[in-house]
């Protein structure tokens, strides 16, 4: 790998990883998203530090070039990204599901008495 | 007996006082729920106004959603049955005490409503009809017995019923042939009875545009997900 291109992917590696620690410190991402930002940004790094890993890799899944494999890797990356937050919409739709409904119920409920104590503050009155 | 008439309504303004009313001369001693799904409309008042209880949700959350709302209110509340017709007059309320008799009798526990055996009602289109031709055969096929209308929403079911439907396995959306198909292999016995169906007064459908091609997917891979569970579902 040619050294201006190993730099520059050690320099994404470090941002990603960095933005991530950071997202992480200032509360905006939680730390069960950060888990596979970290974890790729660690793998990226130390598949361009050991340039053999990546040739080995590379021989392994059959393809043809090592920037293929880093290519790959990120699309396996973004696919798990993605799966995880349709897991996550799914579950949270869930729980929005039946909290809008206990809400609806309990909001009926909330009426029902406020009419029956109405109704029993005009028997009182006219006895 | 407590029964509950449940109906389901999402911006029905125009129709939801005739058909409470059409109800309430059938079955004037059933409770009647009205479960508006967050209409942009006046349904919920006019619902309140002509004597049924009205239930809503804050924004607009879908029919399967809609009509869970309602079991949950009627297992809460104590209710034995539930009736369940839709708010957009197509349903005839004449039928509901046919509709109930075999549940009553403890004949089944799921009485589903069909416009295709006998009584007089309008014919869907053949886009429509397609789509219910193929649920209805798999139904048939997995229930071991002609089902005629698979799709149809106008039911009544009794508590065991009720209280599955409260469970979260229960379909956000369009929950037809794949909720027959569930109830069978929980061992719940459905029948079917012949109801009338007029044509949609309201003009609004919920399968309007691309909506029958989602419909038919999201029924197709729900009861491939139900059969992959094996011949029995948990009831609990």
């Amino acid at each position: 790998m040619p050294v201006r291109q190993q730099i520059f992917a050690i320099i994404i590696c470090i941002i990603v990883f960095a933005a991530a620690i950071d997202l992480v410190r200032r509360r905006m991402l939680r730390e069960e998203y950060s888990v596979l930002w970290l974890t790729t940004s660690v793998v990226m790094f130390a598949l361009v530090i050991k340039y053999d890993w990546l040739e080995a890799l590379t021989r392994f899944i059959g393809a043809s070039l090592p920037t293929t494999t880093l290519f790959i890797g990120s699309i396996v990356f973004l696919m798990l990204i993605s799966v995880q937050f349709s897991i996550k919409i799914s579950r949270l739709t869930n729980q929005m599901k039946n909290m809008v409904q206990d809400n609806a119920l309990l909001r009926a409920e909330l009426d029902r008495l406020g009419k029956g104590a109405v109704r029993s503050g005009v028997d009182n009155s006219k006895a | 007996m407590k029964i509950l008439v449940l109906i389901p309504a999402f911006n029905e303004a125009s129709v939801i006082a005739v058909v409470i009313a059409d109800i309430r001369r059938v079955v004037p001693e059933y409770d009647i729920l009205v479960v508006n799904d967050g209409s942009s409309d006046a349904t919920a008042s006019i619902a309140e106004s002509a004597g049924a209880t009205v239930i809503s949700h804050s924004f607009n959350m879908g029919y399967g959603v809609t009509i869970q709302t309602g079991y949950k209110y009627a297992f809460f509340n104590g209710f034995d049955i539930i009736v369940q017709i839709d708010g957009d007059g197509q349903h005839d309320p004449t039928c509901i005490p046919n509709l109930l008799k075999p549940v009553l009798s403890h004949e089944t526990d799921f009485a589903l409503g069909s416009r295709f055996l006998g009584a007089e009602s309008y014919e869907p289109v053949w886009a429509r009809r397609l789509g219910m031709t193929l649920f209805r055969i798999i139904v048939s096929w997995k229930l071991g017995k002609k089902i005629t209308d698979s799709t149809s929403g106008f039911q009544a079911f009794n508590r065991s019923v009720i209280s599955f439907f409260t469970s979260d396995a229960f379909p956000n959306d369009y929950p037809d042939a794949d909720v027959l198909i569930t109830l069978h292999l929980a061992g719940f016995r459905v029948n079917e009875v012949s109801v009338r169906m007029h044509n949609n007064i309201s003009g609004t459908s919920m399968h309007s545009g691309l909506m029958p091609l989602y419909y038919t997917f999201k029924m197709l891979l729900s009861i491939f997900v139900i059969l992959l569970h094996g011949t029995q579902v948990d009831r609990r």
